[in-house]
């Protein structure tokens, strides 16, 4: 066929709006309930704090600048951070790929803009943006409370050590008895 | 029958149709003590024994049910327990989807069953399975086992595959019950009435999932472990000799709220929502996802589904 029929165009058309349709994520809208020690993120999806280790943030109260200027060399750490492995992608990714060296604070994409701790799944959807995208409808990663309201989300970090990305084997809980060993008690099965 | 004064199961039937001689009270309280004797159900009030099916109560009746559980409760665990009689929201089917390339076989949503809906904790009745399966088998019953238990999981070369009642559209164990006391509702969870339930265990045998449980003995649920946010339906504590099932945590979804196990999987698997709204995570999943349905082939048309969200 030549040309494509009128069907063939309704049914690309129809694909094109669907995808439109997909762009803007049912669960990118604001959720009604919000908590206070919730952060805003700039997409109004609601995270908690990211899981950062004990007195740790912010990083700005070490990394000031002036006490302590930044060493953009790659490098083996050796005085502090020595207890993070990084295992993470190709041998040669390190710190200041993700860590902003000018504000320690935030985050930067691969672009260089800065982005919040609160924010960082932007910059994990760089290279993961299928979970991404799913993370945003609510498929990828866990939510809680209404399945019909306001839900929690979670932080990719609050799974993901972002450094030891791989979710961590976990100890089964116990294992159902099995029948030949149920015993009767006293009162029990007739 | 409930229309009857509430009386004391001891009274006899002398004394009941002495004070208010009318004849459906007089039949109803020789039916209950012949049945007592009959029986040997001492412990079976008249009101419990004369109790209709749940479809059939008006809602004074349903009331004065929940009144009486509710009393009985108090009696039993020493504090209150709220029977609710939540109706099914309009415009609602729930559905559930599993995510089969995340779960890792940790058990939490087992463990988190069981502490929400009051079953029995000696021997331990659970209504979910997560069966560990052999990778290079796929989904194959001939290579599951329940009871593994390593130091951790997921284990090398394996998969974890949860099964629990799959709520379907057309439940072979609804069909097979001689006396109508289990029922798929309009939201679509399949429910048992556990006080007109006989044990006869036919659905038992119908369901080609294994997600019904009985309560061979006396259910041993020590006070302190009971959860009392009930529904009349769900997780409200059970007789010895009924059928209990999961019911999507009836008493929370119905209320709005996630099951239990979704709320406590660590790896976030399960997934929870409406089948009618478009804009729901089960919806996305379904259009968007490689989906299956469990023993497809039965046409049980179950609402619970399992993808491969990776």
């Amino acid at each position: 066929m030549r040309f494509p029929t009128l069907s063939t165009l309704a049914a690309g058309l129809l694909i094109l709006l669907g995808s439109a349709a997909f762009a803007d994520p049912p669960a990118a809208k604001p959720p009604s309930g919000t908590k206070a020690e919730d952060l805003a993120a700039p997409e109004g999806i609601q995270v908690p704090k990211p899981p950062f280790s004990e007195g740790i943030f912010p990083c700005t109260s070490c990394h000031d600048g002036k006490s302590m200027k930044p060493d953009t060399r790659r490098r083996e750490l050796t005085g502090m951070h020595g207890d993070i492995t990084l295992s993470h992608g190709p041998a040669s990714r390190w710190c200041l790929d993700c860590h902003d060296a000018n504000n320690r604070d935030s985050l930067h994409l691969a672009s260089g803009e800065k982005i919040a701790f609160t924010a960082s799944y932007l910059l994990c959807g760089q290279c993961h943006g299928d979970k991404l995208r799913d993370w945003r409808v609510g498929v990828h990663g866990k939510r809680t409370g209404s399945w019909n309201g306001a839900k929690q989300y979670l932080l990719c970090v609050n799974c993901h050590n972002p450094h030891t990305p791989r979710f961590q084997a976990l100890k089964p809980m116990p294992a159902p008895t099995p029948p030949e060993q149920i015993q009767t008690r006293k009162g029990g099965a007739r | 029958m409930t229309d009857q004064k509430p009386m004391c199961p001891s009274e006899g039937c002398e004394t009941s149709t002495a004070g208010c001689g009318s004849r459906r009270e007089f039949l109803g309280a020789a039916t209950a003590a012949m049945a007592a004797a009959l029986t040997g159900c001492g412990t079976l009030s008249k009101e419990e024994f004369l109790q209709h099916n749940f479809k059939e109560l008006s809602k004074d009746e349903v009331l004065s049910v929940i009144d009486r559980l509710e009393k009985e409760y108090k009696a039993k665990y020493g504090k209150e327990v709220k029977v609710a009689n939540t109706p099914p929201i309009p415009g609602v089917i729930f559905g559930y989807a599993l995510d089969l390339s995340r779960c890792i076989g940790c058990r939490r949503c087992v463990h988190a069953c069981v502490k929400e809906n009051n079953q029995s904790r000696d021997p331990e009745v659970q209504w979910i399975r997560v069966l560990q399966m052999d990778k290079e088998e796929g989904v194959n019953l001939q290579h599951a086992d329940q009871y593994y238990n390593p130091e951790e999981v997921p284990q090398e070369g394996h998969f974890y595959m949860p099964v629990q009642c799959q709520q379907c559209k057309k439940p072979p164990c609804t069909k097979v019950c001689p006396v109508g006391a289990t029922w798929r509702d309009k939201d679509g969870i399949v429910v048992v009435d556990y006080n007109w339930c006989i044990g006869c265990r036919y659905c038992m045998a119908a369901c080609p999932y294994g997600a019904r449980h009985f309560n061979w003995g006396e259910p041993h649920l020590p006070a302190d472990e009971v959860n009392p946010k009930t529904h009349y339906l769900g997780n409200r504590p059970r007789p010895k000799g009924v059928v209990e099932k999961c019911t999507f945590c009836i008493q929370r979804t119905r209320n709005g709220l996630y099951p239990a196990c979704v709320e406590i999987c660590p790896t976030g698997s399960r997934k929870f929502g409406n089948l009618l709204d478009k804009d729901s995570e089960i919806r996305y999943i379904l259009e968007n996802k490689r989906v299956f349905k469990f023993k497809e082939d039965l046409n049980t048309q179950p609402n619970f589904f399992y993808f491969y969200g990776v």
